[in-house]
């Protein structure tokens, strides 16, 4: 984004690019004007393409060894772990590698939230993203079903019956989910290819979803435009990457971590007993990344109603930008946003923890008011708040409070007209 | 003018007929590989189980296999008969009565699949003494009629019939 346009040294850098622009793509990538106040919070879109790469290449090695059919399928995860070199490590980077990368998804969109990302001029970004996101539960839920252990079998029967609920043709479809009438093999076999296949469909999103950041640029934690490139900006190579980078090998850690040292611990026991449809396990959990959900799910004394919750929770993330007017994207400038986003969190939280305890008593009580506040918050209290909120001025450039000193009052940015005029 | 409109005419007819016929033909294109997921004729063939039913004591169950689902046959005591029996129907979220569930009023036979999410229910637990549902807290009654929780309905009555005293054909 340079002003000039790229011309690559070389004569045949210069013959291929007159072709086909790759060098020019390449040199974009590196120039790009980057807010130069991004903070942590940014890296990990990086650390999300580290992950769906992971579980691409894992995944697509383990595929060579594991067998998709009712009667096989969980000893040939036995197999991988005792018999195939490296198998153990290769299975656990991928099994800990789903849960790593819901923990990055989930920081990511939070920082989207707090900073504003997904407001204008970035609304098909954050659009895409939610896309991607909703497709990473369905992949890591088919994936789940693939050990063919009880949580894997009673994890699909509860969630293919979700669609039961869905009046007059519920029952077709659910039957042709599973192609037949229960979770058997034929609903292993299709879930393989499909967990084959959906990574490949993010990884096309996720490059939509870096081509629609690079038209308006980055977000920043001040949340203002800026002119690009500027003071205000640094070029992504080597600033961001060297930044990036170092954000990586501190997430990689603790990933190692978990794969080393604990490897079950995000799992659960039950998944270790050989799918049974005669018993149902005591209590079914999935994943915890999918806690919250399961939480408003159960919340609702009504089968069709959980359903209709469960999928608004999740599809009401697409309309945020336009329930949200706020001009101020960042909340660093929205003093009363501020409070109801850590509200928000927590509620998000309690429901995780609801959701793997028991139904009944205080904790059906916590998952009712949790998920009523948890619509609350979108439907109710952010466009209201958009309205009367009473922001905090906005500094003119990310530079300004640096070098500018105070700034004067009439020239800053505000909701309310200069007092001081 | 009149050459010109019949013309105009003549075109938007063909395009029409070109969409529908594109239309028509990549729906039947479409069709086979959704119709593909639907259950194949092995599992369609697996359509009768016949269950040996003399070895079950009063207030006894047993659980078998069909279509890939358990089904509970229940040989019920006086007692549990006398209190599916009694119910007042409007008290139920799905009325129905005992007797229209059952052949012979000592045999309940149904589907053991709860009918909120799918989960298989535990005999001789719950508020009612019939079954519960451990995943999502659905109680039901000795005539396996839901009476508390998130179920929609009660649990089903598969098509079965009695072969002999001792055999039941299911399917």
């Amino acid at each position: 984004m340079s002003d000039t346009p790229y011309v690559p040294s070389s004569k045949f850098g210069k013959w291929f690019n007159d072709r086909l622009p790759l060098l020019t793509l390449s040199a974009h990538l590196q120039d790009y004007p980057t807010p130069k106040n991004l903070n942590y919070w940014w890296t990990f879109g990086g650390i999300l393409t580290f992950c769906l790469v992971t579980q691409i290449v894992t995944g697509l090695v383990l595929a060579m060894h594991y067998v998709a059919h009712a009667d096989l399928a969980f000893d040939s995860i036995e197999h991988i772990m005792r018999d195939v070199n490296y198998g153990w490590l290769l299975r656990y980077i991928h099994s800990n590698g789903a849960s790593m990368f819901f923990l990055a998804v989930y920081i990511h969109i939070f920082r989207a939230l707090f900073y504003g990302s997904y407001k204008s001029p970035r609304e098909v970004i954050w659009i895409i993203g939610m896309l991607i996101y909703i497709l990473m539960m369905a992949t890591a839920f088919m994936g789940y079903v693939l050990p063919w252990g009880q949580m894997s079998f009673w994890g699909a029967t509860v969630i293919t019956n979700l669609f039961s609920a869905i009046p007059f043709v519920g029952e077709g479809i659910t039957t042709w989910l599973w192609g037949g009438y229960s979770v058997d093999n034929p609903t292993l076999t299709r879930f393989f290819s499909l967990h084959y296949l959906f990574p490949f469909i993010i990884l096309g999103l996720v490059i939509l979803h870096i081509w629609a950041l690079h038209v308006p640029g980055n977000n920043n934690p001040i949340g203002i435009d800026i002119k690009k490139p500027s003071k205000d900006t640094v070029p992504f190579h080597p600033y961001i990457t060297i930044k990036d980078l170092f954000a990586l090998l501190i997430f990689i850690i603790i990933f190692s971590g978990f794969i080393f040292f604990s490897p079950n611990v995000m799992g659960h026991p039950d998944n270790y007993i050989q799918a049974n449809p005669l018993i149902t396990p005591t209590h079914i959990v999935p994943e915890w990344y999918l806690l919250p959900f399961y939480a408003i799910l159960r919340s609702v004394p009504d089968k069709l109603g959980g359903v209709i919750l469960l999928f608004a929770s999740i599809f009401i993330l697409l309309a945020l930008p336009w329930l949200d007017k706020s001009k101020v994207r960042s909340a660093v400038f929205r003093p009363i946003y501020r409070i109801f986003f850590w509200v928000l969190i927590i509620d998000v939280l309690a429901l995780g923890y609801v959701g793997a305890m028991p139904a009944e008593g205080l904790y059906l009580l916590i998952a009712r008011v949790g998920t009523a506040y948890y619509f609350l918050h979108f439907l109710v209290i952010l466009p209201f708040l958009s309205r009367v909120e009473k922001t905090d001025p906005l500094p003119l450039s990310i530079s300004e409070p640096v070098f500018g000193g105070m700034p004067k009052p009439a020239m800053m940015k505000s909701d309310k007209k200069n007092k001081n005029e | 003018m009149d050459k010109l409109e019949k013309k105009t005419n003549r075109r938007d007819f063909l395009f029409t007929a070109s969409y529908t016929v594109g239309a028509v033909g990549i729906g039947a294109v479409i069709w086979p590989f959704v119709d593909q997921m639907n259950p194949d004729r092995s599992v369609k063939a697996l359509a009768t189980t016949e269950v040996d039913i003399s070895q079950i004591e009063p207030g006894k169950s047993i659980t078998v296999l069909w279509r890939g689902k358990p089904v509970f046959i229940k040989r019920r005591t006086e007692s549990e008969i006398l209190e599916a029996q009694k119910v007042n129907l409007n008290e139920l979220p799905h009325p129905e009565k005992d007797e229209e569930r059952v052949k012979k009023s000592e045999w309940l036979v149904m589907l053991g699949v709860c009918t909120h999410l799918g989960c298989v229910p535990l005999a001789d637990k719950g508020e009612y003494k019939g079954w519960f549902c451990p995943c999502h807290g659905s109680h039901y009654d000795t005539s396996g009629r839901i009476r508390k929780g998130p179920a929609p309905t009660n649990m089903e009555i598969p098509k079965y019939e009695f072969v002999n005293n001792n055999t039941i054909k299911i399917g």
